[in-house]
């Protein structure tokens, strides 16, 4: 079967149990301060799209979850790895 | 016998010439300067991972490095007990490559926090603290952005003696005044099981001739006299 293509989407987000500081400042000094008291909760993380060649998308997805998992992409201790999207170029 | 010990240069360090230089004009003991990728364990006593900064700390501080062909070579050292101590950005790499549990997060200021601080020695049985004494006070800089230690295991930490150091006051009351980053429970350094492997954030190279120190102190040295000590043990 021929490789298709994929763009797939993670975030390392931070676990709520360690203190996210980016998050808070965002959320404390400006968000709260510029009128924005109706939002109850941040959370910072970090990003990363990457485009793959696999099977299928969810071929695709245990790619990207084994290849995180392996090389620590996200420090388990204090992160989460989500896959936000992934779709066929 | 003749000791030797090696210090990795990765791409961004900028403590490994001062670690170089204390331990061959300070304590004395034969120091090579080690390319990452050209570090071979088997020519080695001890290793050393210096300070500053390494593959631009991209994704997370420490963790492109824990990739390096050096880490190999260090692990071997790790299991077969010889001596490894990661300063700063070495601590970093130290926990991404799982030598050490937990992780090192970014200051609760968000700030980079660069200072004299005084640490609390909690072991001093590891093999850079076997010349400390427990409850022993040292004055010691830091100069990090990301040294907030986290762990979700805290008690097994504290249940294996593997919180080597905390910040504390000058008179050695580990209280949060005297946490320079909201690090947890004022966590400075800790240490392996085996307690071969010490990983801190405070930099005992810059602390080592009284020139160097506000207080003219020189505690940054018995860390490394600690290694030799170990290390000479380690023989007979």
């Amino acid at each position: 079967m021929a490789q298709m293509e994929f763009i797939i989407e993670i975030s390392l987000e931070n676990k709520p149990a360690a203190r996210d500081p980016v998050a808070e400042t965002i959320k404390r000094d400006l968000l709260a301060k510029k009128g924005y008291e109706n939002v109850s909760k941040v959370r910072s993380g970090q990003y990363l799209r990457l485009i793959l060649k696999a099977n299928s998308e969810e071929d695709a997805k245990e790619i990207v979850t084994n290849m995180c998992n392996d090389l620590r992409i996200f420090n388990p201790v204090t992160q989460n790895l989500n896959i936000i999207n992934v779709k066929k170029l | 016998m003749t000791i030797k010990v090696a210090v990795i240069q990765f791409p961004g360090a900028n403590c490994d010439l001062d670690a170089i230089h204390v331990l061959k004009n300070v304590v004395g003991v034969d120091t090579r300067l080690v390319w990452h990728n050209d570090f071979k364990e088997a020519h080695f006593d001890g290793v050393i991972l210096p300070g500053g900064f390494s593959f631009g700390d991209y994704l997370r501080a420490g963790i492109i490095a824990a990739h390096s062909p050096a880490l190999d070579e260090a692990r071997i050292m790790l299991e077969d007990g010889r001596p490894i101590l990661g300063i700063c950005n070495g601590f970093q790499i130290l926990i991404e490559a799982e030598f050490l549990p937990g992780a090192l997060l970014q200051n609760e200021s968000l700030k980079f926090v660069c200072k004299w601080v005084n640490i609390k020695v909690l072991n001093d049985r590891t093999a850079f603290t076997n010349k400390m004494k427990k409850d022993d006070v040292l004055a010691i800089p830091i100069a990090h952005g990301e040294g907030r230690y986290y762990t979700d295991n805290l008690k097994e930490l504290e249940e294996n003696d593997q919180i080597v150091f905390k910040y504390s006051t000058e008179d050695g009351s580990v209280k949060s005044e005297a946490n320079p980053t909201g690090t947890l429970e004022n966590i400075a350094g800790i240490c392996n099981i085996e307690q071969n492997c010490v990983g801190l954030m405070p930099h005992p190279e810059r602390a080592s001739e009284s020139i160097l120190s506000p207080k003219q102190t020189t505690h940054g040295r018995i860390f490394f006299e600690s290694m030799i000590e170990f290390i000479k043990r380690r023989s007979t």
